[in-house]
């Protein structure tokens, strides 16, 4: 960082918030979140590789409140990072770009990412995730 | 391409590959790495709610069965090849001291490449019936 007083070009706190900056923020947000989550995923492997008492263990802590906690915020975290990339993959492929598109994929991403959490959730507490 | 592009023969087009030598590499690979993840993680998501209220053995040997096996391991190295080069960026864009961007680069492969033949390893035993 520079050392001086130098005025800084405009970043994040002088724009108004919309959309286009949330979905691009959201998804680095739940890259990094996911990719510490992947540890966990890695740890839950080793448990269940190394016996019944470790992987007892695991699937208490995932069932006990605070872990159908997260692993709820978990699911929406994926959810949302699955769907726009998706967005980024279209994006890529060069269709999608008018603002208008834009604005209104981006939101498309926002509720269907709250859709598809409800949805798996919908089919876990059929299995009987909370019983 | 526009007028200067004509002016260079292929070849030199091909061997340029820009200032970094390695052209667009990093972004084919986090795109091929982002296609496959979609189709793995759907893929894994359904194998967990179908494992919802499974015992210790079921658990076990789903993952023991070598469909699970392979498509598990095809999930972690696209998992954490994706994770080290999106975190790549986010390290690039705001950690702007030169040595410790380096450092904290190093640390964010050393633990991907781990965490993965970690998981790796698991799946392994696991597959190869090695008792705990």
């Amino acid at each position: 960082m520079p050392h001086t007083a130098r005025p800084l070009s405009p970043h994040l706190q002088v724009y108004r918030w919309q959309i286009q900056m949330v979905t691009s923020i959201v998804h680095r947000a739940t890259g990094i979140a996911l990719a510490v989550g992947s540890l966990l995923v890695v740890g839950a492997l080793l448990a269940l590789a190394s016996g019944p008492e470790s992987w007892a263990c695991v699937t208490r802590h995932a069932g006990a409140w605070y872990g159908l906690v997260f692993l709820f915020g978990w699911t929406w975290a994926l959810a949302y990072h699955l769907l726009n990339g998706v967005r980024h993959l279209v994006q890529d492929a060069g269709f999608g770009y008018a603002i208008s598109q834009f604005v209104r994929n981006g939101w498309l991403v926002v509720f269907g990412s709250f859709i598809l959490t409800a949805a798996t959730w919908g089919v876990l507490a059929a299995r009987g995730v909370f019983a | 391409m526009s007028t200067p592009n004509r002016l260079r023969s292929p070849l030199k087009r091909a061997i340029g590959l820009g200032s970094a030598k390695y052209g667009t590499q990093h972004f084919v690979v986090q795109r091929i790495s982002a296609v496959a993840l979609f189709f793995l993680v759907i893929y894994v998501v359904g194998l967990l709610v179908s494992l919802v209220g499974a015992d210790y053995a079921t658990a076990r040997a789903t993952v023991a069965h070598p469909c699970h096996a392979v498509l598990l391991c095809a999930f972690l190295v696209a998992m954490f090849w994706h994770a080290q080069l999106g975190l790549q960026v986010v390290i690039e864009d705001y950690v702007h001291a030169p040595g410790l961007a380096l450092v904290v680069q190093m640390l964010v492969r050393f633990a991907c490449v781990l965490a993965a033949l970690a998981g790796l390893f698991a799946i392994v035993r696991i597959a190869a019936g090695a008792s705990a």
